[in-house]
């Protein structure tokens, strides 16, 4: 395998890993019981999908558990806080765009078999998830006052992250979606953040580490 | 239309959720969710009720749109066919490969 493809492997796997754990801090705070259990659902695929990355790249625990922020390759737009239940879906959405070609793009490429096998199921998984943070953006930037607000403060919030997921039919997938949704479409040349990829990343991120890896680093090696 | 009784969450209506688990047999009731349109029914169903492959077919109906009988006619409705056990296919017996009965 080569020294590029290890290393989207990388971005694909910490993004996948990362947005699963800030999903994973709306279990038992999500606005209906049903929601709660799309985003739990959603949280097992992408954390599935890291794992069988990860583990094609070295020691899956290894990884997730032992290494230091500046380590990680993920998309910046999955480190940030949840914010309310917009920011949340929004992000999933922008994110869920993004993998809607990454996945296949895995299928297709001449890379490992078990890398092939993971992408394969990512690609029905992933599907489902842009299909449901979709309908959750057009309901709420098409829904109340408040919840059009909170839509629209959470594009101008994400916008910036996008620099790392957008490319040319990723626009093209997010656009539509953010009219139907009576949301302003964002320019495409607005300034964006850098690359994660020389180890550059948000303040958050080594919160998020220091619950994620806490029990591992706590007890190394232990076994359930 | 009469709401259906624990509907709340402002309003969001109670669905009734049916599934199919394979080709041949008949949709089950499940369960119900709360979503406020069909899309969203669709989606709650499958996430909280398909998790272990339960189904290849999802049905949501709206739970006001269920015509349910009343619990006090029980003995005019229900009575009269207990003392009937020659209803109940017991006397003969079920040839082999009839299967799903």
């Amino acid at each position: 395998m080569s020294a590029t493809s290890e290393a989207v492997l990388l971005t694909v796997a910490d993004s996948c890993l990362l947005l699963s754990h800030r999903l994973s801090e709306w279990m038992s705070n999500a606005p209906t019981m049903e929601e709660d259990i799309a985003l739990g659902n959603i949280a097992l695929d992408l954390l599935g999908q890291a794992r069988g990355l990860l583990h094609v790249l070295g020691d899956e625990d290894e990884l997730a558990y032992f290494r230091d922020p500046q380590e990680f390759r993920n998309a910046l737009i999955c480190e940030l806080p949840n914010g309310d239940f917009a920011f949340t879906t929004l992000r999933l959405f922008l994110v869920s765009a993004w993998l809607e070609s990454v996945w296949p793009a895995l299928v297709t490429s001449s890379v490992a078999s078990d890398v092939r096998g993971v992408a394969e199921k990512a690609v029905k998984e992933n599907a489902y998830h842009l299909r449901h943070a979709s309908s959750w953006v057009i309901r709420l930037g098409d829904g109340t006052e408040e919840s059009h607000r909170r839509m629209a403060d959470a594009l101008d919030a994400l916008w910036p992250y996008r620099g790392e997921i957008a490319a040319h039919d990723w626009y093209d997938r997010v656009e539509p979606v953010l009219a139907t949704a009576t949301l302003t479409v964002p320019d495409r040349q607005a300034w964006t953040q850098r690359s994660s990829g020389d180890g550059w990343h948000t303040e958050h991120l080594g919160c998020l580490l220091a619950e994620m890896q806490s029990l591992a680093r706590a007890h190394p090696g232990a076994k359930w | 239309m009469p709401q259906p009784d624990g509907d709340r969450r402002d309003g969001w209506p109670l669905w009734e959720v049916f599934l199919r688990s394979r080709n041949g047999l008949h949709h089950q009731h499940v369960g119900s969710v709360h979503a406020v349109d069909v899309e969203m029914a669709i989606e709650n169903a499958r996430d909280v009720y398909t998790r272990r492959g339960e189904a290849i077919s999802i049905w949501v109906v709206p739970s006001a749109s269920i015509v349910a009988s009343d619990p006090a006619d029980k003995d005019e409705l229900f009575e009269p066919a207990l003392s009937k056990i020659y209803r109940h296919p017991t006397f003969y017996e079920v040839p082999d490969g009839v299967s799903n009965i």
